[in-house]
């Protein structure tokens, strides 16, 4: 039995095979989720999204090195543009494909408005002024509706349009081919779609000679301009980089909640993401996708279950299970720190650093 | 000018605790390079632990003082063992780690601390118990409490006493050898580890006392107060210099003027478009001033290892 299997482990069409059924698994996924309930549709299309913007993250955090701790603030400004210009607080109904380049495009100008003045300096600082950058937007998001009325302030911006593609309303339900797609099912196809574009780019991204360029930066900047690289239009071009990919994901969020207000984006949320591309592994596009999809469900599952549980047992709520999810956080990015620097899932390179660290020296 | 005189007592007492919390950060900046982002959370700490002692001491009939001062000196050891532990646990086997490290474990530990602190207490608001009478006294048409008064009274005894200790006593001059170079330190006989452990106690006390502080001053005990103060706190010691012990305290103060001074007059001369509700804003917009035009800071002067 087990030649048989490492036969066909060997077989030249083993890796399509393979492919095939994560496909096929990924197409069913939302009805075997809608079975149990929508609810989990709709948790795991908000998980795709911090996938998204782990994968954007990771591009300033993993690749070049540099943490930014007010990551969210992107987001805030993609979904405030996709909101501004797609509901009926101004009035305006712009097409969804129309607006996404727009809040990719401001998103990334946040970027470099912010990079501009503090990428000469240490990352320390960075992540500090990134970090006040993102309660400035958040300030500035709850206080601009006086004297003119932009955000509405904390009241946020409701009834934002769903996107439409081709008449297809996202928010509508549809059948086809005899299966009923509701709302949120549309929306999972979509966001996977957008997720393994981005999957895709970013892998690409990382052999490319820029990718290359950001991880002399991130091993040795002192040593990478020697090379001839221009180091501070490399750091600033994956700020805006991954900033335009946050723009990209509130966007999508602005659409499919349908709602935006500066709850959604304060500091935790930044630190959020920041846990995840930390605990997934650092530079490592796969492990990230693996720490999103990991902080995002696993909070889920304590919900359903150590609620209930609490109640059986003492019957109340003693530590409620957002507390634990903080606390999951926390822990989570003390130990990988102390234990595995790398990640639960590193990179190949820094695999190689560590492991080099570890020997003695020549 | 009564607004003036007014916002500029507000601003000082302001300062005093942002400075008193600046030096914790600096401290521990300048010998080890490393933001203990969860200095913020060790104020918040200590006003909870405060707050809980007035509670517990406050119907048992002692002298309103002699409740406040007891409360602070168990909120100042429970503080230090914290920062301790910080150090000990976290921090330490990090020492050679990758600069990104130690950064991510403050904001672990931070975020730990905070939710330790919301299950212990509580995810509400607590009404800080004023159990000293305040007394208003009347200067050139504004008023200063007696609170504000204790404040800076305080946090000028604490700075006079630790600048004293950094610069007079053998445990300072040790400090100040790790700082410049803890190789050569070491080879002195200093042991660098027990320097790093003495900052981190001697920053958490401090900010023990600044939370107790605080939280006086507003009334209120909150898991979330520690965040804020600690990042403002942090802007003051880069704009004096991060790294310099004075520098910090002249930061704190500037700080602390700019934003009260700066809420109190933003109405007047953006003609009502911003609102005294941007506050929160301008020590960020300090900090990013600063770095962008002086990174050492005001009174900082190593600026080769910023590349």
């Amino acid at each position: 039995m087990r030649d048989t299997i490492a036969l066909l482990r060997r077989h030249p069409a083993a890796p399509w095979v393979g492919v095939a059924v994560v496909a096929l698994a990924l197409l069913a996924l939302p009805f075997a989720l809608a079975a149990v309930g929508t609810t989990w549709v709709r948790i795991t299309n908000l998980a795709i999204l911090f996938v998204l913007l782990s994968l954007g993250l990771n591009i300033v955090v993993g690749f070049a090195g540099l943490l930014d701790l007010g990551y969210i603030a992107f987001y805030a400004v993609g979904a405030y543009v996709y909101a501004l210009l797609a509901s009926p607080h101004f009035g305006i109904h712009w097409p969804f494909w129309a607006i996404l380049p727009i809040g990719a495009g401001v998103a990334a100008l946040f970027g470099v408005l912010i990079g501009a003045p503090t990428l000469k300096l240490r990352g320390d600082y960075l992540a500090i002024v990134t970090l006040g950058f993102g309660e400035i937007v958040r300030i500035f998001l709850n206080n601009l509706s006086r004297p003119v009325n932009i955000t509405n302030g904390p009241q946020g911006i409701a009834r934002i349009d769903p996107i439409r593609i081709d008449g297809v309303d996202f928010s509508k339900t549809d059948a086809f081919l005899g299966l009923d797609f509701s709302g949120p099912v549309k929306y999972y196809y979509f966001l996977l779609l957008v997720m393994l574009a981005v999957i895709f780019v970013c892998l690409r991204l990382q052999n490319s000679r820029i990718g290359r360029a950001w991880e002399a930066i991130r091993e040795d900047e002192i040593a990478a301009r020697a090379m001839g690289i221009d180091t501070t239009r490399l750091k600033l071009l994956a700020f805006a980089m991954g900033a335009s990919f946050g723009g990209v994901a509130g966007g999508m969020f602005s659409a499919i909640q349908g709602f935006v207000s500066p709850e959604s984006f304060v500091l935790v949320e930044s630190i959020m993401v920041v846990s995840m591309v930390v605990l997934g592994g650092m530079g490592n596009v796969w492990g990230v996708v693996l720490g999103a999809l990991l902080l995002s469900f696993v909070p889920e599952f304590l919900r359903f279950t150590v609620e209930p549980m609490e109640r059986q047992l003492f019957g109340r709520t003693i530590v409620e299970p957002e507390v634990i999810r903080m606390l999951i956080f926390g822990f989570a990015l003390v130990l990988v720190m102390a234990l595995r620097p790398g990640g639960l899932w590193p990179s190949a390179v820094r695999k190689r650093e560590l492991a080099a660290r570890d020997a003695p020296a020549p | 000018m009564d607004i003036f005189i007014q916002q500029l007592i507000n601003g000082l007492t302001l300062g005093a605790v942002y400075a008193v919390v600046a030096l914790g950060y600096t401290m521990v900046y300048g010998i080890i390079q490393l933001i203990n982002f969860a200095h913020g959370e060790v104020v918040m700490v200590g006003a909870m632990v405060a707050y809980s002692v007035i509670g517990v001491l406050a119907p048992a009939g002692l002298p309103p003082l002699v409740v406040v001062a007891i409360a602070t000196g168990c909120a100042i050891p429970a503080c230090m063992l914290i920062g301790y532990t910080m150090e000990r646990v976290a921090y330490r086997p990090l020492r050679n780690a990758p600069r990104l490290a130690p950064l991510i474990t403050a904001i672990g530990i931070s975020i730990i601390l905070q939710h330790l602190a919301m299950l212990i207490w509580s995810r509400n608001p607590l009404a800080f118990p004023q159990v000293v009478k305040v007394q208003s006294y009347a200067i050139g048409g504004a008023t200063i409490t007696s609170v504000q008064i204790a404040i800076i009274a305080l946090s000028l005894a604490m700075m006079a006493g630790l600048a004293a200790l950094v610069y007079r006593t053998r445990l300072g001059t040790a400090m100040r050898a790790t700082a410049q170079n803890p190789q050569i330190a070491g080879l002195m006989g200093i042991d660098a580890d027990r320097i790093v452990a003495f900052t981190f106690v001697i920053g958490a006390a401090l900010a023990a006392v600044a939370g107790v502080m605080v939280a006086s001053y507003y009334g209120i005990a909150h898991y979330t107060m520690g965040s804020q103060l600690g990042l403002k706190a942090f802007c003051a010691a880069v704009l004096g210099g991060i790294g310099n012990v004075p520098g910090a305290m002249l930061g704190g103060v500037i700080l602390g003027l700019v934003e009260a001074l700066g809420a109190g007059y933003i109405g007047d001369l953006t003609g009502n478009v911003f609102g005294s509700n941007y506050q929160d804003v301008f020590a960020f917009i300090v900090l990013i001033a600063v770095l962008v035009l002086r990174p050492s800071g005001l009174l900082g002067e190593r600026v080769g290892d910023r590349a």
